[in-house]
């Protein structure tokens, strides 16, 4: 482990951006801390934190100059590496024919300043989606595989992060070039730095460091360790798959569906939902076509629509889809959790629906059935 | 003897799977109502595909839009790709107005398919209901084409009426052969109609078949394929003898768009020929 002064975070982009990458990060814009192009360290969110619940997210000032000292806004990096909108080729009319031109993605160089363990395991899912399955999407790949990443090690936990339930934090332990752990002792601001690539280790050399001591290693360590007791919520995860497989036809479906507005809201906020849809278009003299791909929801009716009508048509059925997705089928597709418990859908959902209050709402019917059925007996 | 859906291996060749390849429209032939089956060869410059039965492309017609269809051709001729199509939707409407040498976008081919090598020595019954032949063709193929590798072939078929009986002279011919069992059936007719009145699964009374021994491969509607496997499991088939041929909204084909979905499964790149024991637990379900 290293040690940088936080001064020395100006000779860390410098470094980046001599590289050619393109640096994004926190920010503060429109009263919340989002991801976007950082000049440098003076656009991070200096002595910002946030305050989140359900449907509630509050950007409040510390009482220190922390830079990375808040959990998670509402963007996350699939916007960079998997982008809302992207076109993906486009057509000319000749006759009865035409002709396709492919789009060359561009070779993207971002290097992401202070990712957070839970989207680095969003982004590992990505990549299981994107490229290490039966095909390739050229797009991500084009925007991964130059990927730097700067990933910090939370300070402090939000009022809806679960991810310890997730084991997806909150330290970092893959996935990264360089991992930083911010530390504010009385006059002392600095980071304690674990470099996880060759890669990483060479940007480190170009920047003022030295070997970390016993004693600031320590303090590193007590930091994650501290947020890992702070979680806000807690998603009981034990035999969840067959939980909800099991309830498919829960009442609990129709309770949420009697609150949920099907906005989507929750599915543009989480880290890893990928769902997209097309759109072919054409200009006004018809002879000029062009395919894009953009973000979708299954929320929408549209989203499942076959001739003759949507298969989902009740919220209930698209609250479920979502949520055995993300919990259960997506274990039997990807193998992992679709979830990485970073809150975001709880804390931007307008009527705090709460993916973990929803599980245990399941659970806690069936426990009550099987006493009551127990009691039965017994009677 | 166990039976398990084709994989098919992807095609490295083309290395941008979102990039239609270019066909032409060789022959429209007009089915039944709304209705028409297309013949493709490749247009200039494009190379012809080789495919398995049950699998399905993508058709894009321009400026319109891209929608899945099952290929509905023999797959010994990869050179003539055949689909079948309804007019249901824009594109599928702006499909049957193509005409000899117009030219389309095809992605593919994707998806799993009929159990083929597997069924070899087996019994094989084929249901299918309204349009669900076209996906089912292929397999009758390539059955027929190495007839002798199985044992009893069946093939049950259900319309809605005698109008909407699809390839009807096909079928006529494939009723005069000695090895090949063809039972149709339609939901309502006039008095005009000298032949069967009722459902599919009716048809299925009339057939014996060894359980331990047959595999049955079934295409049409949901509801029909409730109701078709609920039977064939009545008289005794198990649900890993069972084929189904599923349809979902698909917007890519490759497992990026999540449109697909049906449980765990997704229906484009597990699918669409499934296996009845993997989604059996999901079958019958509202709004899966």
């Amino acid at each position: 482990m290293h040690v940088i002064e936080r001064d020395a975070l100006t000779a860390l982009f410098v470094a980046l951006r001599q590289r050619a990458f393109r640096l994004l990060g926190p920010t503060v814009r429109d009263g919340a801390i989002v991801y976007d192009e950082l000049a440098s360290p003076a656009d991070l969110p200096q002595g910002w934190t946030d305050t989140q619940d359900g449907g509630t997210y509050r950007l409040v000032r510390r009482n220190d100059a922390a830079l990375f000292g808040y959990a998670v806004g509402p963007h996350s990096w699939k916007q960079f590496l998997h982008p809302p909108t992207v076109r993906l080729w486009q057509a000319q009319r000749d006759g009865q024919s035409f002709h396709i031109r492919a789009e060359q993605p561009e070779q993207a160089r971002f290097a992401f300043i202070g990712v957070r363990s839970c989207e680095l395991h969003a982004i590992a899912i990505h990549d299981r989606i994107f490229l290490h399955d039966a095909y390739v999407d050229p797009v991500y790949r084009a925007r991964r595989e130059n990927l730097f990443i700067v990933a910090v090690n939370c300070g402090q936990a939000g009022g809806t992060c679960f991810c310890v339930s997730m084991h997806t934090g909150p330290k970092v332990t893959q996935g990264f070039d360089l991992a930083l752990t911010e530390l504010l002792t009385g006059e002392r601001h600095y980071f304690v730095v674990e470099t996880g690539t060759a890669r990483g280790a060479e940007v480190l050399q170009d920047i003022p460091h030295r070997a970390a001591t016993a004693a600031e290693e320590e303090a590193a360590a007590a930091v994650v360790a501290r947020t890992a007791t702070q979680m806000g919520r807690t998603l009981h995860t034990a035999g969840l798959q067959e939980l909800l497989y099991r309830n498919i036809e829960h009442p609990r479906w129709d309770e949420v569906a009697s609150r949920c507005l099907t906005c989507g809201n929750c599915t543009m906020v989480c880290p890893t939902c990928f769902c997209t849809t097309v759109t072919d278009t054409t200009d006004l003299t018809g002879a000029h076509a062009e395919r894009w791909r953009q973000w979708d929801s299954c929320f929408t009716t549209d989203f499942s629509y076959i001739h003759g009508g949507s298969v989902r048509t009740s919220a209930r059925s698209r609250y479920r889809h979502w949520l055995m997705h993300k919990l259960a089928t997506w274990i039997d597709q990807f193998g992992t959790s679709g979830c990485v418990g970073c809150g975001r859908c709880i804390t931007w959902c307008p009527v705090a629906i709460d993916i973990t209050a929803e599980v245990d709402a399941i659970r806690t019917s069936e426990h009550r059935a099987a006493a009551e059925g127990k009691n039965d007996a017994n009677a | 003897m166990v039976y398990t859906p084709e994989q098919q291996p992807v095609d490295t060749a083309f290395p941008d799977p979102m990039l239609p390849r270019l066909y032409r429209v060789e022959q429209v032939r007009r089915e039944i109502r709304a209705t028409c089956t297309l013949a493709l060869v490749p247009d200039n410059g494009t190379t012809a595909f080789s495919f398995a039965p049950g699998q399905f492309t993508m058709l894009y017609v321009f400026g319109i839009g891209e929608i899945p269809i099952s290929i509905s051709g023999d797959p010994a001729q990869p050179h003539l790709l055949v689909h079948t199509v309804r007019a249901v939707g824009p594109v599928s409407q702006a499909l049957q107005q193509l005409k000899r040498g117009d030219v389309i976008g095809v992605r593919g081919p994707f998806g799993s398919s009929w159990p083929i090598e597997d069924a070899k020595g087996s019994d094989v019954i084929l249901v299918a209901g309204g349009l669900g032949l076209a996906p089912l063709r292929p397999a009758l193929y390539a059955l027929l084409s190495q007839r002798e590798q199985y044992g009893r072939l069946c093939l049950l078929y259900g319309a809605r009426t005698p109008q909407d009986v699809l390839y009807a002279r096909e079928l006529a011919r494939w009723r005069g052969r000695f090895d090949l069992d063809v039972y149709v059936t339609v939901d309502s007719a006039s008095t005009a109609w000298r032949g069967q009145v009722g459902v599919v699964t009716a048809l299925l009374a009339k057939i014996p078949f060894d359980p331990a021994n047959t595999v049955a491969l079934v295409c049409g509607p949901e509801v029909m394929m409730r109701f078709t496997t609920r039977e064939l499991q009545e008289r005794g088939l198990s649900a890993v003898h069972i084929f189904v041929s599923m349809e979902r909204n698909m917007k890519c084909a490759l497992g990026f768009c999540g449109h697909c979905q049906f449980g765990p499964t997704f229906v484009c790149k597990d699918g669409p020929v499934l296996r009845y024991d993997r989604i059996q637990s999901w079958f019958g379900k509202r709004e899966i």
